[in-house]
């Protein structure tokens, strides 16, 4: 159990004492057992640290980047193929390197991150709009519709999702044709990814609703007339919330690393605004004739992107877990 | 247990059959079948002509059942683009898929059992640590990527092994090839194999490890030690032996996710499987090799599934089969 510092004890007080609502939401958190955890757990905060710098990057590339890669004024077929700056022949302006084209390495990697994150994000918000909703309405409608609902997911689930999105991507492809797919790449992409994950929030939310449906206060609220659209999104869902969190995290990696997946399959993002997986897709063409930068970096990024939030879905998970305390 | 198999068959049969309609959709409604077999010199009545003789234009229902027919007798049409029986071309890339898949498994259950064995043993040592370390890093790190570094490490720099290819193929009765009878075939084999296997080798270690800290809390292993048996007896022959039911099961369920996952480590190595064949057939939108991969990866996961189903069944007696079993 946690041991209480003068601050915390002080916090609780503010809290027992009925202080404002601002201050006594944000004394809530620093009282709060996931705050505790956090705190105490050096790795998350690590995590947590090199994330927030990631994610921070990626956001304000266009300030943090050296150079604008996808500027052809600033980009010059003259620069291309130079090693990082540390190695014999490096140039200094060029901190990781450039790529075939004459690109700064490090600001593809920025700008690429970018488009990783931003389709990483919209894919797990889809999939868990999609599952969140399905299973909400799977559990508390029950039935025919419970049935049809979870035997698709069961069907999916026979099929590793990296094969789910191939196969939306390969229709999407066959029905768009080769021009108009390359102007709503991101939206299928997106829709691909978004449709491969989406079982894992309907089971989990499915099964929350089951034992919340039979609560009092549901019970209450059906008596007093309220509709049942109502009745799931306004009481049911806040209480089924937690477990989406912690999946919601955890499929951040996954979608970020499925989305560089694809992109590395050449099934993904075009080679005109790349994403990491692109990026490395197009460094692995020169790994033999010895510019290992154009895709090692790269792929370290991704790795680290995908590790730091990994460790801080595994932290969620554990500090949401009543049972681990 | 008989009741038990025909009532997991009648589910897998299902499942076959929605993948099945899935497949028969993609196959039929996205693209044109004709407008895809022709070239632009054919003439309207010979596109006419064409259409009737595959079919198009019965109900949608008979075409259905003529697609599961042909598809349970391996008929899936011609290639739009390679202008071949698909059959014909997963046949020939079957057997590359197939070694790979296996040896990876194989490789996985080799080096991830006594890694979650020492772990689960030995918790806090530093080799533990290292061991859970490169689970991590197993588990975050994309399939592409970890082949990607490992042919910059022994193929670039080092130049141990080769990082494309089989090698050298035998045939083995006409319909087999094998690249497991000779050195360069063998030789080729390893990166690949690693790079497939890793993920299920770091699953394995995990799951072995939290088995074997729960077995080893047990009251059994207690009296075990009390009784005074070696440290061996008690570590494999008792505990071991009583955590490798969920490793079998889980071990074979992963087969079918190695070989559907196969197609990434395909693409990074150039190996001529069926992975490779399946993503060309998306880049080039062709639907027939599409929805016949699709059909064959389902009926495989369904038919491993079952297997499991049954043997887990067989194998431990505690398992009930009553009303609510399935």
């Amino acid at each position: 159990m946690p041991y209480f510092t003068g601050e915390e004890s002080k916090a609780r007080a503010g809290v027992a004492a009925g202080d404002t609502a601002g201050r006594g939401a944000f004394a809530r958190m620093l009282d709060s057992d996931i705050w505790y955890s956090f705190r105490h757990s050096p790795l998350t905060i690590g995590a947590a640290i090199v994330s927030l710098i990631l994610v921070l990057a990626a956001l304000f590339a266009p300030i943090v980047a050296p150079h604008d890669p996808f500027d052809p004024a600033s980009i010059s077929i003259m620069d291309s193929f130079y090693p990082p700056v540390w190695s014999a022949d490096g140039q200094s302006g060029f901190l990781l390197g450039t790529d075939d084209q004459g690109r700064d390495v490090l600001s593809t990697i920025l700008y690429g991150m970018r488009i990783s994150l931003a389709v990483g994000f919209a894919s797990v918000l889809l999939a868990m709009m999609l599952g969140v909703t399905l299973g909400l309405v799977a559990g508390y409608v029950g039935g025919v519709t419970d049935t049809i609902i979870m035997r698709i997911a069961d069907v999916q689930l026979t099929f590793p999702a990296i094969l789910t999105a191939l196969l939306i991507d390969g229709v999407a492809r066959a029905l768009a044709g080769p021009q108009a797919y390359d102007e709503i790449v991101f939206g299928v992409l997106v829709l691909a990814i978004g449709l491969s994950f989406w079982v894992q929030y309907a089971r989990t939310v499915r099964g929350s609703v089951l034992v919340e449906a039979n609560k009092e206060y549901v019970l209450a609220a059906r008596l007093i007339g309220l509709r049942p659209v109502t009745i799931m999104f306004r009481h049911v869902l806040p209480n089924v919330l937690g477990p989406v969190l912690v999946i919601a995290t955890i499929n951040l990696a996954l979608a970020i690393i499925t989305e560089a997946t694809l992109s590395f399959l050449g099934v993904g993002v075009p080679s005109t605004q790349p994403s990491l997986g692109t990026l490395i897709r197009i460094g692995n063409d020169y790994l033999f004739s010895g510019e290992w930068w154009i895709t090692i970096f790269p792929g370290i990024t991704l790795a680290i992107l995908a590790l730091a939030v990994n460790l801080l879905g595994d932290w969620l998970r554990d500090a949401l877990n009543p049972k681990l305390r | 247990m008989f009741a038990f198999a025909i009532r997991r068959l009648i589910q897998a049969a299902g499942v076959m059959l929605v993948v099945a309609l899935i497949s028969f959709l993609m196959f039929r409604f996205v693209g044109d079948p004709v407008n895809q077999l022709v070239g632009v010199d054919t003439t309207p009545e010979q596109r006419a002509q064409l259409r009737e003789d595959l079919g198009l234009n019965d109900p949608v229902y008979v075409q259905f059942a003529r697609f599961v027919g042909k598809a349970a007798r391996f008929d899936f049409g011609i290639s739009y683009q390679i202008k071949q029986p698909v059959a014909q071309l997963i046949a020939s890339r079957l057997p590359a898929t197939l070694e790979l898949s296996f040896v990876s498994a194989i490789f996985a259950l080799l080096v991830g059992l006594p890694m979650g064995v020492y772990t689960g043993l030995y918790r806090d040592t530093l080799l533990s640590r290292l061991f859970l370390a490169i689970s991590l890093v197993g588990i975050s790190l994309p399939t592409f990527l970890i082949g990607i570094l490992l042919i910059f490490i022994f193929s670039v720099n080092l130049g141990w092994l080769p990082s494309f290819g089989r090698g050298e193929t035998v045939s083995i009765g006409g319909f087999w090839t094998t690249g497991l009878l000779t050195r360069s075939g063998l030789v080729s084999l390893i990166l690949p194999a690693i790079t497939l296997g890793l993920f299920q080798m770091t699953l394995i270690m995990r799951l072995v490890r939290g088995e074997m800290l729960e077995v080893l809390r047990t009251d059994y292993i207690k009296f075990a030690r009390a009784r005074g048996l070696s440290r061996r007896a008690i570590n494999f022959g008792h505990a071991l032996k009583n955590t490798l039911v969920p490793v079998i099961t889980i071990t074979g369920l992963q087969i079918g996710s190695i070989i559907a996952f196969s197609i990434i480590t395909e693409t990074v190595f150039q190996w001529p499987g069926m992975g490779l064949l399946f993503l060309q057939a998306v880049q080039n939108v062709d639907i027939p090799i599409m929805a016949a991969y699709l059909l064959l990866i389902a009926f495989l996961f369904t038919l491993i599934n079952f297997i499991v189903d049954l043997l887990y069944v067989a194998v431990d007696p505690r398992i009930r089969l009553g009303g609510t079993a399935g």
